[in-house]
């Protein structure tokens, strides 16, 4: 039929795994131009972090009790790992949001109908809000440098330790963010995106080592926050840094938290991936 | 051999809603065909269905040539998709917008750069091409909405309500680009609420009501269907009404209809213009003044409300519509 024949002038992927790649990088740019046209966005999603470093450095710093002690510096080196890694966490709003918006906008239907690779649209987003993440742990380690954060002061570290730190926490950031994406193609609005995504985060970042130490919680609160996914990033992060502030307890996830760390936010990604595609496949705005 | 488009059987439920009740559809290539409803008849569904965006429930389609259930990427590279919202990227610019779509149809960047730039040019949005589409008025938006459904010129096209919302100089001008587009001998599948438009730009239209086509033709078989012409007389005085009808009655082929406030007539006639003359004679003869006269052909909203008892809705669907009618529905009077 001469229709058919009209239409090759697109030629079908020869690979899926280079089409799925590059049509993710298209996906990924366009989310980027967004980001660089929409500068407050990027501005507001750092407010709220350096406030927590300075609210929580200055207001708790004297009270906590970390391990022993109840020292300022002792505190401000402990609460740095939990700041950052429950500002990576936030991104999963963020994300959910985008996706949502593209939705309700009828974006979501567009790309449905190119011939483009199905997973593309997402991991597109879910990238572009990694390098918005990366951006903001920057800009944060920075606040921290200033208000008197210093790797080291509790054990080993070099820079490959604390780049690999960051590492871990760019892990997270980029795992939760399908979590993101799954919420924002179950949600029909923006609006519900954002708040659906923040809700359930703030249990998940407080019922951990973040802020605390878990040896003072009640016995089954403080399994489930050592179990917690989000507490072997941040105890990854204390023992990478050498912070003050490292669990000992028998918790595999605390005695092998790189490991944990890894296994977590890989887990995340598969399960959160495949959900969050299936979902695009069958959406209907 | 089917056409372009083919559905048979398609049927497709939401929960307890039947939104596709067995939609058969047969498109000839480089054809139009009008699919007209009014909201929630399944307009959209079908052709969420067609475009690989929703698996029908039941049923065959085929664009193409290709089997939309069996190789929906393979159509996806066929056809091109230009929905009830535009659906362009608002903080991206026109450049921008189509070089993605581009890209992600799988041409080459520098392909897709220089398609764009064409597009441009065509839908006359060059001079906008590198400002957000935020700052686009509705009409460049659906315009750009458009172009991103050409990049790649596909063989079959389908339009969801291209113009709702459009005001009337934008709603002519993106007729006209669909002309020029059909006439390169793509194969159009428009929905529409506006029955001036299925008029105006399909050579075939089905008439789609609760999720089946409920008739199908040209305009003028449609018309045919619904009967013949009718006379309006508008007298200019109140008092001329009954010596009017009076005369109407003599030349008309059914009874006469009299609105008192408009001081309007309508009667039922077969005999087109020379039948005009001759009741205008007739009525200056008697002396009497009228402010109006016409032959009226049915129009498609007659057709609609002949065929479901209900003229067609037209409210706004979504945030892409404004300034839609809100309940028009009105009871057939028999």
């Amino acid at each position: 039929m001469s229709a058919v024949s009209d239409a090759v002038r697109v030629a079908p992927p020869a690979n899926a795994v280079t089409q799925s790649f590059r049509d993710s990088m298209v996906v990924a740019k366009r989310n980027l131009i967004r980001m660089s046209r929409i500068p407050e966005m990027i501005i507001y999603g750092l407010i709220q972090p350096i406030m927590f470093v300075v609210l929580f450095t200055y207001v708790f710093g004297g009270s906590m009790q970390i391990g022993g002690s109840t020292s300022a510096v002792d505190y401000k080196n402990f609460l740095m790992a939990g700041i950052f890694a429950q500002t990576v966490t936030f991104a999963t709003a963020s994300s959910g949001a985008g996706i949502a918006d593209d939705m309700h906008k009828g974006l979501i239907d567009r790309f449905r109908s190119l011939p483009m690779a199905r997973g593309a649209v997402l991991t597109g987003r879910t990238l572009a809000d990694s390098v918005q993440t990366a951006l903001t742990l920057v800009v944060l380690a920075v606040v921290a440098l200033i208000v008197g954060w210093r790797v080291g002061t509790d054990g080993d570290t070099n820079v490959g330790k604390v780049l690999a730190a960051f590492g871990l926490l760019l892990l997270l950031g980029y795992a939760f963010t399908w979590i993101g994406a799954l919420i924002g193609m179950s949600v029909r609005t923006p609006e519900a995106a954002t708040s659906s995504g923040l809700i359930w985060l703030f249990p998940v970042t407080f019922i951990s080592n973040a802020f605390v130490d878990t040896g003072h919680m009640t016995p089954w609160l403080r399994h489930i926050a050592e179990w917690n996914p989000f507490s072997a990033t941040v105890q990854a992060c204390r023992v990478l840094f050498g912070n003050p502030g490292q669990s000992h307890s028998g918790a595999w996830p605390m005695q092998h938290s790189v490991w944990a760390s890894l296994i977590y936010s890989v887990l995340i990604i598969a399960i959160f991936r495949t959900l969050a595609v299936r979902k695009y496949r069958s959406a209907t705005a | 051999m089917p056409g372009a488009i083919y559905a048979e059987g398609l049927v497709k439920t939401f929960g307890d809603v039947r939104a596709l009740d067995g939609v058969d559809l047969d498109v000839p290539e480089g054809t139009v065909l009008g699919l007209l409803g009014p909201n929630g008849a399944g307009k959209t569904t079908t052709v969420r269905c067609l475009t690989t965006l929703l698996r029908p429930d039941s049923g065959k389609a085929v664009v193409a040539g290709i089997d939309v259930l069996k190789q929906p990427d393979a159509v996806r590279r066929s056809i091109g998709l230009s929905g009830q919202f535009a659906a362009v990227d608002e903080y991206l610019t026109g450049r921008e917008n189509l070089q993605m779509v581009g890209q992600l149809y799988q041409m080459r960047a520098k392909q897709a750069k220089a398609r764009a730039v064409e597009l441009l040019e065509q839908f006359h949005l060059t001079d906008a091409a590198d400002r957000p589409t935020k700052t686009y008025s509705g009409g460049m938006r659906r315009r750009l909405d458009l172009a991103a459904a050409l990049v790649v010129s596909p063989p079959v096209m389908f339009m969801d309500e291209p113009t709702t919302g459009l005001d009337p100089r934008n709603r002519q001008q993106l007729w006209e680009v669909i002309k020029q587009l059909v006439s390169g001998g793509t194969t159009l599948l428009l929905t529409t609420q506006y029955l001036e438009e299925a008029d105006h730009l399909a050579h075939d239209i089905a008439v789609v009501d609760q999720g089946k086509v409920i008739a199908k033709g040209t305009s003028d078989q449609l018309k045919a269907r619904t009967g013949g012409e009718r006379v309006e007389v508008v007298v200019h005085e109140r008092d001329h009404i009954q010596t009017a009808a009076d005369v109407l009655r003599g030349f008309g082929k059914g009874d006469t209809t009299v609105e008192e406030h408009t001081r309007k007539l309508t009667v039922p006639v077969t005999g087109g213009a020379k039948l005009l003359a001759e009741i205008i004679r007739e009525l200056d003869t008697r002396g009497i003044e009228i402010d109006d006269i016409a032959l009226r052909r049915p129009t498609l909203d007659d057709v609609f409300l002949s065929l479901t008892g209900h003229v067609a809705e037209e409210k706004p669907e979504g945030n892409g519509a404004q300034g839609g009618r809100k309940d028009t529905r009105k009871e057939a009077v028999k």
